[in-house]
């Protein structure tokens, strides 16, 4: 049967590794894409995922570049988004080497555009990212654009209805939880996971190998952290022994590459 | 090690830069042939692609690549199919309707049941099985997880042409192996150390 799998994910922000604290990226990491890349493809991971959060529209030259040099070194699936806005860019970035494309804002911005590369590139292709929040009144909602546009969705809604546009996979995040080092967000991650029948990785808050167990208990297919991989050696080995040792079925593979 | 690149084969199906890294990762060489004329002579011939079965049989026939590809069959070259590769080396498949493979293997694709209540395209990683022995999995132990992306799959008629087989729902044939024809449903490439490995195996065979 399919294993449960552990997702890295690398913040880039003007070609850099960014640490991520509630969507805001003040923290460079001093090293660049393609070492943390190489480190991973060591250590377990199971897949990585690359998000260009900058701010400026015209980053996406360089991040094409980034998604290259990455992919060269990259021996599991990797998915990468930000600021995808058009068919032209979806496929440099697929010919640059990427297997998925992570969208976000065109879900509510164009959908139209995300049924066209669904059909063009196949629904596995197209990664759903989805951003929550909680507003004033303590209701979960969805924000695009960064994280800086609310939308009128509740999670789940949101995820039946980008799973409709034929978005294959999704990628949760909580906004609140970002950084936050209190784990996933599980009520929505659990509201999403009930809605849809693709499957869902859970991201946003990882500070202890059992908030990874604790996504998967949540019925997300998928665990996935940042930050947390950064600061340790050997992480994502740690990480995957520990989920085992939960019960959680995994690849143990991964043993270093000669 | 075997002299020469392999030969990867370009018919307008998908991207090909993950293969060529791969192999070049391992210590092989690659040369990506979009002319049929120009894959005479290669003792190794990758056939990779990502897409739909008639489209991409269309796209071989229409570009000449299917009566290459015969050719270095009977020439005895080593011809891996990866993915959908390994599918267009079947009889037949029923994607869209019937298409007709390359008949290479006596074995049929198909979809996964639905009904079973399991999520298809079947996406991530999966243990595989293996049936028999090949200088392809030297090394490699059976049970070893590798990264499936697909939504059909592949049955052999003849049992003995299952080099491996995976359970999703099904058992099916992950990996196909006849004289010098070998398939992979997954994508080796994609499979971290142990997709190497059966990469770097396929690069010392002997031509």
């Amino acid at each position: 049967m399919l294993k449960k799998r552990l997702v890295a994910v690398l913040i880039l922000r003007d070609g850099q590794v960014v640490q991520s604290v509630k969507f805001k990226h003040t923290n460079v990491i001093h090293y660049d894409a393609v070492h943390a890349m190489e480190a991973f493809n060591k250590w377990a991971v199971d897949e990585i995922v690359v998000l260009n959060v900058s701010r400026a529209p015209d980053s996406r030259e360089q991040f094409v570049d980034v998604v290259a040099n990455i992919s060269r070194h990259c021996f599991v699936p990797l998915a990468a988004g930000g600021w995808i806005d058009s068919e032209e860019y979806a496929q440099r970035l697929l010919r640059s080497g990427a297997d998925k494309l992570v969208v976000n804002t065109i879900l509510n911005d164009d959908p139209a555009l995300v049924r066209r590369l669904a059909s063009r590139y196949g629904r596995q292709c197209i990664v759903g990212s989805m951003d929550v929040k909680r507003d004033e009144s303590g209701l979960c909602k969805v924000m695009v654009d960064r994280g800086m546009r609310k939308v009128e969705a509740f999670p789940e809604e949101w995820a039946k209805r980008i799973v409709e546009l034929g978005v294959g996979e999704i990628f949760f995040n909580s906004i609140d939880h970002d950084g936050a080092r209190k784990g996933y967000d599980l009520v929505s991650l659990e509201h999403i996971c009930k809605a849809v029948t693709v499957p869902v990785i859970a991201f946003g808050g990882v500070f202890t190998w059992d908030h990874l167990v604790q996504g998967i208990q949540a019925n997300a297919s998928a665990a996935a952290a940042a930050n947390i991989f950064h600061y340790t050696e050997q992480s994502t080995r740690k990480a995957k022994s520990h989920m085992a040792k939960a019960g959680v079925d995994v690849r143990l593979q991964g043993r270093t590459l000669s | 090690m075997s002299a020469g690149p392999i030969a990867i084969v370009d018919y307008g199906m998908g991207n090909l830069r993950s293969v060529q890294n791969a192999v070049e990762h391992v210590g092989g060489s690659c040369v990506v042939v979009d002319d049929p004329a120009s894959l005479v002579g290669f003792g190794k011939v990758i056939l990779p692609g990502v897409g739909a079965f008639a489209q991409a049989v269309a796209c071989l026939h229409e570009t000449g690549m299917t009566a290459a590809l015969n050719e270095r069959r009977e020439a005895g070259a080593q011809i891996l199919g990866i993915c959908l590769g390994m599918q267009l080396m079947c009889r037949q498949s029923e994607e869209d309707g019937l298409h007709q493979g390359l008949n290479w293997f006596p074995a049929s694709v198909v979809h996964f049941d639905a009904e079973a209540g399991l999520a298809v395209p079947h996406m991530g990683w999966n243990s595989v099985t293996f049936q028999k022995d090949d200088p392809l999995l030297a090394g490699l132990d059976s049970g070893g997880d590798a990264y499936f992306l697909h939504s059909y799959y592949v049955h052999c008629d003849e049992p003995s042409d299952a080099l491996a087989t995976a359970e999703y729902g099904v058992r099916f044939d992950a990996m196909l192996q006849r004289g010098n024809l070998r398939g992979i449903q997954f994508h080796p490439e994609k499979s971290q150390e142990f997709g190497l490995a059966l990469i770097k195996n396929y690069l010392e065979l002997q031509c």
